[in-house]
């Protein structure tokens, strides 16, 4: 069981490496911050099996960190002055 | 107890599928309101059969609740943050992708 | 260690030291912001897997969640010229500088870290051993918390200090522009707040007891509690100027004043810094965390406001109008 969880998390690792190419092209500044909404959710699976992997019930509560704070930054990035004009021009831009 | 075991590895084994696939639609769909639905099903049903799965062989119900407690604050999140993201991106003038 | 971690550290580290060249290389400064959110999450799956639960629960709560706030907010107070600088166009003596300098330093660097790797002994205890024998007099059962608030309390007591001195620095650029955006803010934005506001907060005072027996403490639960208020200042809530005043600023010093104060006691009664007097430690130990919580969530929050209170009488961070946007 340790290494079959092990090896899921392994997985998931890949999968949030392929996620940052999304980050990386963009186009908008939309697309790069939805990528961190996956890595936070993959983010949480990982320290789980990773708990479950190594008996160590404080990753859990690493888990419920993460699962918490997963939404600041993207509340941030949603609601930050200078937001409209900066990201008009950084759409219309492209990258 | 070798049922529990099989079946736990079984739940977490079919959540793969569902985080390959927020993934692929991450990189692959066209527009951002695409790849923000794509999001969701691994937030859903990806997190949702490991948590299962591990609640499933968990060693009190304590852990296993701590287990769902982890999974629904991860759902209000990110159900959250795909609703802002999508207005703002409306907001800012993006029109979603049509098939022309 | 199994094949399967050893990939799972060799895929973590390479990533790592991947994402990190592509933030630093960044031309948008959005981009290296994000990348640099991605890196905090990583890092943080990178002390798990060092077996330092304590640094990746600091890790996933500073790193991940308020220094990326802390930087949006940085970012939208940047001109739009300054967010997104022209390319550079170095001369020539500049383009083969980089290259040499980094061929000579990169291969010495990486020579000196494997010789002092091979000199390392196969399996060291370090001062576990030297900790855990003194672990009951100190009276908690967590050896982290132990090291860091009896036995290390000095670096502590420090750290607070610079933590202090950050936000006296960030005081000192400026005075608090707006926040966020003017207007009505989303329903379901609120909705969330009032949801994970309470869990934040429980989830802060649940870290901080466990830190007297597990992985969690001050600093972790400050964290939290400071991400609660930043989700509350986004959710378009400001501090009255009654607040802003003098409360806040006496919650800023709080932690350190008191974590001072049992420090220096012992001196008044002739004792050495820091040293509780036996059966108090327990006691003292969790005031002190406590309080430091509570400071630790207001010294993050001031970081990520990002200026001082303003002098007038106005809410702090001041309210933006609704028709014209206050770009500066």
């Amino acid at each position: 069981m340790a290494e079959f969880c092990l090896g899921l998390a392994l997985l998931l690792l890949l999968m949030i490496v392929a996620g940052l190419v999304r980050v990386l092209r963009g186009p908008t500044a939309a697309d790069r911050m939805l990528a961190t909404q996956l890595f936070g959710t993959t983010g949480v699976a990982i320290l789980l099996l990773l708990g479950q992997a190594f008996a160590a019930p404080a990753l859990w509560d690493a888990a419920l960190v993460f699962a918490l704070l997963a939404a600041v930054a993207a509340v941030a990035f949603v609601r930050r002055v200078g937001t409209s004009e900066h990201a008009r021009r950084e759409d219309n831009r492209g990258d | 107890m070798e049922i529990r075991e099989l079946l736990a590895a079984l739940l977490m084994l079919t959540a793969m599928p569902f985080f390959l696939a927020g993934t692929l639609g991450l990189l692959r769909f066209p527009d951002v309101f695409c790849r923000l639905h794509a999001l969701t099903k691994a937030d859903n049903l990806g997190l949702g059969l490991i948590v299962l799965g591990l609640m499933v062989q968990a060693d009190s119900w304590q852990a296993a609740a701590r287990l769902l407690l982890i999974w629904l604050l991860v759902l209000l999140a990110g159900a959250t943050v795909a609703h802002l993201i999508a207005r703002q991106a409306l907001r800012t003038g993006q029109n979603p992708w049509r098939l022309s | 260690m199994t094949l399967l971690s050893a990939l799972f550290d060799l895929l973590l580290l390479a990533t790592l030291l991947w994402l990190a060249w592509r933030l630093l290389a960044s031309a948008d400064l959005f981009k290296a912001v994000v990348l640099f959110i991605a890196f905090s999450l990583l890092l943080a799956l990178a002390w798990v897997r060092l077996n330092a639960p304590d640094v990746a629960l600091a890790e996933a709560a500073i790193g991940a969640g308020i220094t990326g706030a802390l930087l949006m907010v940085a970012l939208g107070r940047l001109s739009p010229e300054d967010a997104c600088p022209h390319r550079l166009h170095p001369t020539l003596g500049q383009r083969l500088s980089a290259p040499l300098l980094i061929s000579l330093a990169v291969p010495a660097a990486v020579a000196i870290l494997l010789s002092s790797l091979l000199t390392l002994p196969e399996t060291a205890a370090g001062l576990a051993p030297l900790v855990t024998s003194h672990l009951a007099q100190s009276e908690v059962a967590h050896p982290v918390t132990a090291v860091l608030l009896n036995f290390r309390g000095y670096d502590t007591l420090l750290e607070v200090a610079v933590l202090v001195l950050a936000v006296l620095g960030i005081w000192c650029l400026g005075e608090a522009q707006v926040l966020t955006l003017p207007g009505s803010v989303s329903p379901v934005l609120l909705g969330m707040t009032r949801v994970l506001l309470p869990v934040l907060v429980l989830t802060g005072g649940y870290l901080l007891w466990l830190g007297g027996h597990a992985p969690g403490g001050a600093f972790q639960a400050g964290a939290l509690l400071a991400a609660g208020a930043v989700l509350w200042l986004f959710a378009g809530q400001m501090l009255s100027s009654r607040w802003s005043d003098l409360p806040l600023r006496l919650l800023l010093l709080l932690g350190f004043q008191v974590f001072l104060a049992t420090a220096a006691v012992p001196v008044l009664q002739g004792n050495l810094l820091l040293a509780y007097p036996p059966g108090w430690a327990k006691t003292m130990i969790l005031l002190v965390e406590t309080l430091l919580a509570g400071s630790i969530a207001a010294v993050l929050a001031a970081a990520v406001i990002g200026g001082r209170p303003a002098c007038a009488p106005q809410s702090f961070p001041p309210a933006g109008q609704a028709d014209e946007e206050k770009q500066q």
